[in-house]
């Protein structure tokens, strides 16, 4: 590479010395080289804004564009799914209400059916207490009855053997009945 | 290049040099050379990375296809941020000198290679065509009130002649600075590694202190080709601003 660089450089001609496999000074003042230079540059920098202004920039523009308008666009059903699901929320929410408010009529109504089923079947139950209560008294009275009747009897034979035993000369039966009463009626 | 007494034949210049692709002959100014081809290779990269890159024209983007987008997102905002709606206008021009530049620069670290825009030739050429087409559109859009650029109305009256003739001489000053700025990076970091690789090659064996800084100084200097890239592109816009909206 050094040594193709000495016949070319205009740079080493006015270096101009034997030693001159190499460029002496700054290649970048040359102005020989200057013409050469700007031309190139201006088929270069031509041509790249050709390719960008015909093929890149568009391509790039649309293609930025297009993905702007699809999320644009996502964005949008997003917000109208959105919303049909606070519709559905809020549909869902009255259905809900609704079957509690019907809910609570049927308890209700099933409640009132309940009671009178209740009421009927208690005032039943209650009549046949009453009915029970009452036919047991009257056989609890009559057990009472009859055992008192028992005891007096027990109380007479008793009192007489007694009065028998104690004073013989009396054998009064209505007297010792009439006492064994007297004191019965006071533990009745 | 052994045949040479000192040991340190290093010619960091030699990589500048412009040759013809083929024989000897003169350089004309329609001779094909290294130049020529290096900006031909810019100009396949350029296909390869905007057009073949986005072929797919995918909503969901490929790899080769972000990086295109990327770009153009990156520039077309960077257009539009400085210079407002009416400079997207231009960004197809801006857009040409960015992926001329990035290209360019990052090619010519590829070893062997020749750097296009480390020669002053076409970083002037490019800045004197900005120079010139802003100067153009400022006059065409805004006609002589292009001309309160240089007169800071925000300023005191009797420091604005004075401001004036500093705001014109900082104009005419631009495109120098512009393309000095391009190509003077350029030129300084390849030479830079150049020498570093006259160093290794001088040390032989040994030579892993200037193998180590030639790494360095390639990371260094890439960063540097995309940076003065998006500077130079940067400026662009702002001077396009400048022309679009004058006042300050």
């Amino acid at each position: 590479m050094a040594s193709e660089s000495t016949e070319v450089a205009h740079g080493a001609a006015e270096a101009g010395h034997a030693a001159a496999e190499h460029y002496v000074g700054m290649p970048q003042l040359n102005f020989d080289w200057y013409a050469n230079q700007i031309f190139w540059l201006a088929v270069t920098l031509v041509i790249i804004y050709l390719i960008l202004s015909r093929v890149a920039l568009p391509r790039i523009a649309s293609v930025l564009a297009e993905r702007h308008s699809a999320i644009a666009n996502d964005l949008e059903r997003a917000e109208a799914l959105k919303q049909k699901a606070v519709e559905a929320e809020e549909a869902y929410n009255k259905a809900l209400a609704d079957a509690r408010a019907e809910a609570g009529q049927i308890v209700a109504a099933a409640k009132q059916d309940i009671q009178k089923d209740l009421d009927v079947a208690i005032s039943h139950a209650d009549a046949e207490i009453a009915a029970k209560t009452v036919e047991s008294e009257g056989r609890i009275g009559d057990i009472r009855n009859s055992a008192m009747q028992a005891v007096e009897e027990v109380a007479l034979a008793t009192a007489t053997a007694i009065v028998r035993k104690l004073m013989p000369s009396i054998d009064d039966k209505k007297a010792v009945s009439a006492a064994v009463k007297a004191r019965m009626k006071g533990v009745n | 290049m052994a045949a040479e007494a000192s040991p340190f034949n290093i010619h960091p210049m030699d990589q500048f040099v412009i040759k013809p692709l083929f024989g000897n002959g003169d350089i004309l100014w329609y001779t094909p050379t290294n130049a020529t081809l290096w900006m031909g290779i810019a100009v396949v990269a350029v296909v390869v990375l905007l057009v073949l890159g986005t072929r797919g024209r995918a909503i969901i983007p490929s790899r080769s296809q972000s990086i295109a987008e990327e770009i153009y997102s990156f520039v077309r905002k960077m257009t539009e941020d400085i210079a407002g709606k009416e400079g997207l206008k231009y960004f197809p021009y801006i857009m040409t000198l960015f992926m001329f530049i990035v290209l360019a620069n990052v090619l010519g670290l590829i070893p062997m290679s020749f750097t296009t825009t480390s020669h002053i030739a076409v970083t002037a050429t490019m800045a004197m065509a900005v120079f010139v087409t802003v100067t153009i559109i400022g006059f065409w859009k805004n006609g002589m009130k292009f001309l309160s650029l240089f007169w800071i109305s925000s300023a005191p009256l009797v420091l604005r002649p004075i401001l004036a003739i500093i705001e014109i001489i900082s104009y005419f000053v631009r495109p120098v600075s512009h393309s000095i700025r391009l190509a003077g990076n350029m030129m300084a970091g390849h030479a830079v590694i150049k020498v570093f690789a006259g160093f290794a090659g001088a040390l032989g064996i040994g030579a892993v202190a200037p193998i180590v800084a030639i790494m360095a100084v390639y990371g260094l200097e890439l960063l540097v080709t995309v940076i003065q890239a998006y500077v130079f592109t940067i400026l662009t816009v702002v001077y396009l601003n400048d022309a679009l909206h004058p006042a300050h």
